[in-house]
């Protein structure tokens, strides 16, 4: 138990087309504050699931377990609730809101959460001034704040649309899910810079890769494998090029041995 | 209409509904009795002291209703509307003649305060006395129609110094009979309709608006209608000619208390470009729709039409439709001048029993003419909503181009949409291009936005007012932002 983020047991499950899918079966994973953790893990392991199911997305169904975020039972939260408390999750593929202004769209979400943080609302300029230094600082085009919400951007610009909204949302707990696919590298740097720049005592991250790119950027405190809905094997940062050395094999050989 | 009884259980329950224009204003009354025939009409007009060539304009407009039935084209039901248990006159109790804010009854003013309607001039020009929180308004002109009659005019006296006409129709009628007898009737014939023949019958007021050469009109001129008296239509008429060079926007804002039985109101817009000229018409329609099991709420039967009539003329129809239980309503524009230009913007939102059946026609006739349409049909709860829209080009319109596109937004799985275009062209030179598209509310979009932080009404809010923007950025500015909220309002609980 770290007090902060701990997962245990966690099951869940989804409705697809009329047939049960469980996907997670029993996630243990403890994050202490302040650090950034990343899980790796063969395609269709969960670990997407797992972002969404700490998210809140409602067409997961959690079947067992717990998760306990900074004292508060994470899963009797709305997910605006756990956006409120801190939650932060960049997704694999942003969506896109038609007619929605980005910088409307940015100012709406974080007067929303500063409203339930019981922070003072930020006035237009206040908010513009900030957006936009936030914007430079991840080398985004200044119209990106006046289009709509992911509508018509790059692959590259989505994801560093994401590290925006991260970044002026201030969350104390961020999940990057694969972040880093379909970014070159420059933009990879430039979105791991983006990150590391709100590390701090008070953040944590969990970071979902295929990569061990993203993770020479952004190093992380503790790497887990994941794989069929549960942890399978956990290390420090070294794990990664193992993984990209030798791939899975061994992890999940050594689990059905297990 | 037949009377539901109302228990004091229905009366509360409708307080608590999100329609926040509900209240009923107790002010005295002077009614005419129930049921329509010559001797209504002779009274109506002996009240509004009208001359005899408008009492037989109107004789022949119930006449020729007399032979006319409602249409039954529209995709919408509606039990038997009774002709003869509606009131056709009701006006608040004074004494006629000109009226300046300090005549009007303290009860009026303050129930278009509550509304949001400022009629203080003083206060709208040094931006003062405004309530907290609210930033002062570019001055807009307003004419307050409350029940059968316009009960104040602002800022006519700057208006007349521009040269620019705008006061309550019968007063019109008395003051500037040559123009109106032209115009009156010239779009819209007496008998053009079931709902238009009747309104041509019995209309009690309206705005009159009358901008000369040249003249672009100062500030935005604006009518806000409220229905407050029970049983009684509502037959406004308004009439905007604009003449050569000349321009106007003007507004148009509607409520009424929620009750639990129907209410018929059938208005007539009548609208004339001349060259050069320019109308911009808004609306923002928020009769009461009735409660959330469909009881009660306005029957919004309403002809608009208007002629660009000059070369180069250009009337522009922007609409935002989120009140009344029905809504029968198609602005249009017949193109007859060269290189005369028609838009119509419209967003139509329905929610719980609601039912709209509302689009345009737009009639080229002269060469080069063109014609735009954006509608955007938003469906929630039971309701059903239709785009119904002509494109006419006729044989002598050659150049003419159409655009239309007409996009359906679907929330929740009880509701319908529906797109009925019809294109009529005569004319191998024209260009007539439509769009069309359906769509819903993801779940992936509103997942995004909660997990920013958002509720899941201001998601949809969100998702909504992006759906409309198209639209929305067609209306002038403080309209704009009222008709935000509003669709946001319209659409509370139909989620979830």
């Amino acid at each position: 138990m770290t007090q902060f983020l701990d997962i245990s047991g966690l099951c869940a499950r989804i409705d697809a087309d009329g047939q049960e899918k469980e996907i997670l079966k029993g996630v243990d994973l403890s994050i202490p504050p302040g650090e950034v953790h990343a899980i790796m893990g063969p395609n269709g392991s969960g670990k997407s699931t797992l972002s969404y199911v700490l998210a809140g997305r409602e067409d997961y169904e959690v079947t067992a377990g717990s998760v306990t975020f900074q004292g508060q039972d994470l899963l009797g939260m709305e997910p605006e609730e756990r956006a409120a408390a801190g939650l932060f999750l960049a997704f694999q593929s942003p969506i896109e809101l038609p007619g929605v202004n980005n910088a409307n769209f940015l100012r709406t979400a974080v007067n929303a959460v500063r409203r339930a943080r019981g922070q003072d609302e930020l006035d237009a300029v206040a908010f513009l001034k900030t957006a936009r230094a936030a914007a430079k600082d991840l080398s985004m085009a200044p119209d990106m704040l006046k289009r709509n919400v992911n509508v018509g951007f790059s692959g590259g610009e989505k994801k560093r649309n994401e590290v925006l909204q991260m970044t002026l949302l201030e969350p104390s707990f961020a999940i990057l899910d694969e972040t880093d696919s379909g970014l070159d590298v420059d933009a990879l740097r430039i979105v791991a810079e983006g990150v590391n720049r709100l590390r701090s005592p008070s953040f944590s991250a969990l970071v979902i890769t295929h990569h061990q790119r993203l993770l020479d950027y952004l190093v992380p405190d503790r790497i887990h494998v994941m794989a069929q809905g549960r942890i399978i094997h956990s290390g420090g940062p070294e794990l990664a090029q193992q993984i990209d050395r030798e791939g899975y094999t061994r992890f999940l050989a050594e689990a059905a041995a297990a | 209409m037949p009377a539901v009884t109302e228990t004091r259980e229905a009366v509360e329950k409708l307080g608590q509904s999100s329609y926040k224009w509900g209240f009923e204003t107790d002010i005295d009354m002077d009614v005419a009795p129930k049921g329509l025939n010559e001797d209504t009409i002779r009274l109506i007009s002996a009240r509004k002291e009208e001359p005899e060539w408008l009492l037989e304009w109107r004789l022949a407009a119930y006449r020729s209703w007399l032979t006319m039935k409602e249409p039954t084209w529209a995709k919408v039901s509606h039990p038997p509307i009774d002709y003869q248990d509606l009131h056709y006159y009701a006006a608040p109790k004074k004494k006629p003649g000109p009226k300046s804010l300090e005549e009007v009854d303290p009860e009026l003013l303050r129930t278009y305060e509550k509304l949001g309607i400022p009629l203080h001039e003083q206060a709208m020009l040094a931006g003062v006395e405004l309530p907290e929180g609210e930033t002062a308004r570019p001055p807009i002109a307003i004419d307050a129609v409350f029940d059968s009659v316009s009960v104040v005019t602002t800022f006519r006296k700057t208006l007349e110094e521009a040269g620019v006409i705008f006061c309550p129709i019968s007063e019109a009628v008395r003051d500037y009979p040559d123009l109106v007898r032209q115009y009156l009737g010239s779009v819209v014939p007496v008998g053009d309709n079931f709902y238009a023949a009747l309104n041509s019958a019995v209309f009690t007021d309206g705005s009159f608006v009358f901008v000369p050469k040249g003249v672009r009109c100062p500030m935005e001129l604006s009518t806000y209608f409220r229905i407050n008296a029970k049983n009684t239509g509502q037959f406004e008429r308004t009439l905007i000619v604009v003449e050569d060079g000349a321009s106007v926007s003007y507004l148009e804002g509607c409520t009424a208390p929620m009750r639990d039985e129907n209410q018929l109101h059938a208005a007539v817009v009548e609208l004339v470009a001349m060259e050069d000229a320019s109308i911009k018409y808004s609306t923002v329609q928020n009769w009461y729709p009735g409660d959330e099991n469909g009881r009660g709420g306005i029957y919004n039967f309403v002809t608009k039409r208007g002629a660009c009539r000059g070369a180069r003329s250009k009337i522009s129809w922007t609409q935002v439709e989120t009140g009344s239980a029905i809504t029968w309503k198609y602005p249009s524009c017949i193109l007859q001048g060269e290189g005369s230009v028609g838009e119509f913007y419209s967003v139509a939102v329905t929610n719980n029993h609601q039912q709209a059946d509302t689009g345009t026609k737009m009639i080229h006739i002269g060469r080069n003419t063109r014609s735009t349409i954006i509608a955007k049909t938003i469906s929630a709860g039971h309701s059903d909503s239709t785009y119904r829209g002509l494109v006419r080009v006729q044989p002598k319109a050659s150049g003419a181009r159409n655009f239309t596109q007409c996009d359906s937004l679907l929330i929740g799985d009880q509701c319908g949409a529906h797109t009925v275009p019809y294109i009529e062209n005569r004319n191998m030179g024209a260009r007539i291009e439509h769009e069309a598209t359906t769509s819903k509310i993801s779940e992936d979009q509103l997942f995004y936005c909660r997990q920013r932080g958002l509720s899941e009404e201001d998601a949809v809010g969100l998702i909504v007012n992006g759906f409309c923007r198209d639209v929305l950025k067609e209306l002038p500015m403080e309209f704009a932002v009222e008709a935000q909220k509003l669709l946001q309002i319209s659409l509370e609980g139909s989620v979830g």
